[in-house]
């Protein structure tokens, strides 16, 4: 089925592109499509249907961020309702294909909401594939509580996204950031968590104390962060649930920050500095025990494990200038894989292990980009004043990272972009941020 | 009014003569333009040779870097003998050695860079013989910058290492 999805979408692009080429340009008919150049699968969500009292506004409301998440990903373009010949009233009702084939809506979710007497909602939708005429993988339903809906519809987009595209989707997941208010010679700096879209954000910190860099746990329950609550940089770990935190290391004296959890949770990665001199240790959580992973008289920092905790790709100026390194998660000999022009840091290893995301200056010029684990096939995503600190996707497919602006009324704020380079837009906050973690999917 | 005048300017004098009686005091610095009064100064303001405000306006207490380097420049240099010298004579105090970093950078380089500062400060003030014991050192990286333009007159201003005087660190 996932294949009928991409083959319509191929045929799509060449019937829509041709057009285009052909005014573009008078010479020969020539169409090059790249990996960044897709035509946007037309797609319907009629709202989903009541089927209980009371649970209307949520049935529009759930299938409304259910079409947002798959716009959003500009894989995916929603028909208008306006457009619509039919809608679906009933959930059980046979589809209508020729009245969605009419208006090109090559796939259609339809979906049923109800609300049970203690307030608790059930979701159920089903994907169609309208040109082949059939459904696309079976229904599904979920419970859950009324405030919970967002996440349901969430979890919808989800399997649709991965119905249609083959991979696992990435909208019920949340982003913990630092959230930015004031001038850039006063900023205040808060911890934050939202939804992957902006929506039910909750600050995590006051913004007393300056706060840097918050990384998830692979399980999505911690947060390590750098604070300056003690007069200086330390590693923090909080618990999001309980919103507690506490000082990763007991003991005082050192400057530590860049941390980041191994997949599996069970240590952590950071920079520690002495001397003016700064390595990367790794400190196991239940024990407190820490090992020095580098000693070098030049700057390590921002390490990053790869998935299967094997690896660690981290950024050093050993060379004269900041590159990229990659060594055993225990440390010892490290091998360079950037040699690109600029300078590279804050790599960070895609969830599919198989890219690095980074950030590049070169000639006054801040980059995303991605490159292979070996350091080949670099790709620069984003180009801008200053773009740094990228995350993945819990799915690998999409990178948020920090913009800033420049001048005197500079500020910062949270991006995406597909890491096919297309769809760079910003996420929605409060105010402005920087340093977003997006979280692994929810479970 | 008038009383509280009198008070203090006794109490100006009286500083004034400790003052004078330590032999490393004031050097040849104080005399220019430092006193704004005739005879004295307040106690505390810039005024006085043993206040932080002096310290940190009439010596200067800070140094700038190049571009990406954490080598002390000449005036520099000139400016943390001034600071060694005042450190040495104002035995009480403590200092907190601040390194900062200017925008062009990420966010973590330039914590590692502002921490390399912040260290050859340290290093050259240990060199002039105050103890480790009375310095303590921090990064900002490029989390405190002072002047907000993005262009080289800003960032020079910003590529600092502040040396923050106190009473004694807690921590």
């Amino acid at each position: 089925m996932t294949k009928i999805f991409l083959a319509l979408m191929l045929v799509l692009t060449s019937v829509h592109m041709a057009p285009n080429a052909a005014m573009a340009q008078n010479g020969p008919l020539r169409i090059e499509i790249t990996d960044g150049v897709i035509e946007p699968l037309p797609f319907a969500v009629p709202d989903f249907v009541a089927e209980s009292n009371g649970a209307g506004q949520i049935a529009q409301d759930i299938a409304r961020v259910v079409a947002a998440d798959l716009s959003g990903t500009g894989l995916f373009r929603e028909i208008p309702e306006e457009a619509f010949i039919s809608t679906i009233t009933n959930f059980a009702s046979p589809v209508q294909f020729a009245d969605w084939k009419a208006i090109n809506a090559q796939a259609l979710v339809s979906g049923a909401v109800s609300v049970d007497s203690s307030g608790n909602i059930a979701v159920k939708f089903r994907v169609y594939d309208v040109f082949a005429g059939q459904e696309l993988g079976n229904g599904l339903r979920f419970r859950g509580t009324r405030d919970g809906w967002r996440r349901m519809a969430h979890k919808v987009a989800d399997a649709v996204y991965s119905r249609i595209t083959g991979e696992s989707g990435y909208f019920d997941s949340r982003v913990v950031y630092v959230s930015e208010t004031g001038p850039k010679n006063d900023r205040k700096k808060r911890l934050a968590i939202m939804d992957y879209d902006g929506a039910n954000l909750k600050f995590l910190t006051d913004s007393n104390n300056i706060v840097l860099a918050p990384r998830f746990s692979p399980s999505g329950d911690r947060v390590l962060y750098t604070s300056y609550e003690t007069g200086f940089p330390r590693v923090f770990v909080l618990d999001i649930g309980s919103v507690t935190r506490r000082v990763l290391e007991a003991q005082s004296g050192d400057m530590s920050f860049a941390p980041r959890f191994s997949p599996d949770g069970q240590s952590v990665v950071f920079s520690v500095t002495d001397g003016g001199n700064s390595d990367i240790y790794r400190m196991d959580i239940a024990t407190g025990t820490r090992t020095r992973l580098t000693s070098a008289p030049s700057i390590e920092t921002a390490p990053s494990f790869s998935p299967d905790g094997s690896k660690i790709v981290f950024e050093s100026d050993r060379s004269g200038t900041q590159q990229l390194y990659v060594m055993n998660a225990n440390g010892g000999e490290a091998s360079r894989i950037s040699f690109g022009q600029g300078r590279y840091g804050t790599p960070v290893w895609s969830p599919r292990g198989d890219l690095i995301a980074f950030t590049k200056q070169n000639k006054g010029r801040f980059h995303i980009g991605v490159m292979r684990t070996d350091g080949s096939e670099e790709r620069l995503l984003t180009a801008s004043f200053l773009d740094e600190g990228p995350t993945w996707s819990p799915n690998g497919r999409v990178i948020m990272f920090t913009r800033e602006t420049q001048g005197a009324n500079g500020s910062a704020s949270l991006y995406s972009v597909d890491v096919s380079g297309r769809n760079l837009k910003p996420v929605r906050t409060q105010g402005g941020g920087s340093d977003p973690s997006w979280s692994p999917l929810q479970q | 009014m008038k009383s509280i005048l009198g008070k203090s300017a006794l109490l100006v004098a009286f500083v004034a003569l400790s003052a004078c009686t330590n032999p490393n005091g004031l050097g040849g610095g104080f005399g220019g333009g430092a006193g704004a009064g005739a005879n004295g100064f307040e106690p505390g303001s810039v005024s006085d040779p043993t206040s932080p405000a002096y310290f940190q306006q009439a010596i200067g207490d800070r140094v700038l870097f190049e571009v990406d380097q954490s080598t002390l420049t000449n005036a520099g240099r000139a400016t943390l003998t001034a600071q060694a010298d005042w450190l040495i004579t104002n035995a009480d105090y403590m200092a907190i050695i601040e390194g900062h970093a200017d925008e062009q950078g990420t966010r973590e380089y330039n914590l590692a860079l502002g921490a390399r500062r912040a260290n050859a400060v340290k290093e050259f003030l240990l060199s002039q013989g105050i103890p480790s014991s009375r310095l303590r050192t921090v990064t900002f990286g490029k989390e405190r910058p002072i002047e907000i333009c993005s262009n080289e007159a800003c960032y020079s201003q910003n590529r600092r290492a502040v040396t923050v005087i106190s009473a004694g660190l807690t921590s």
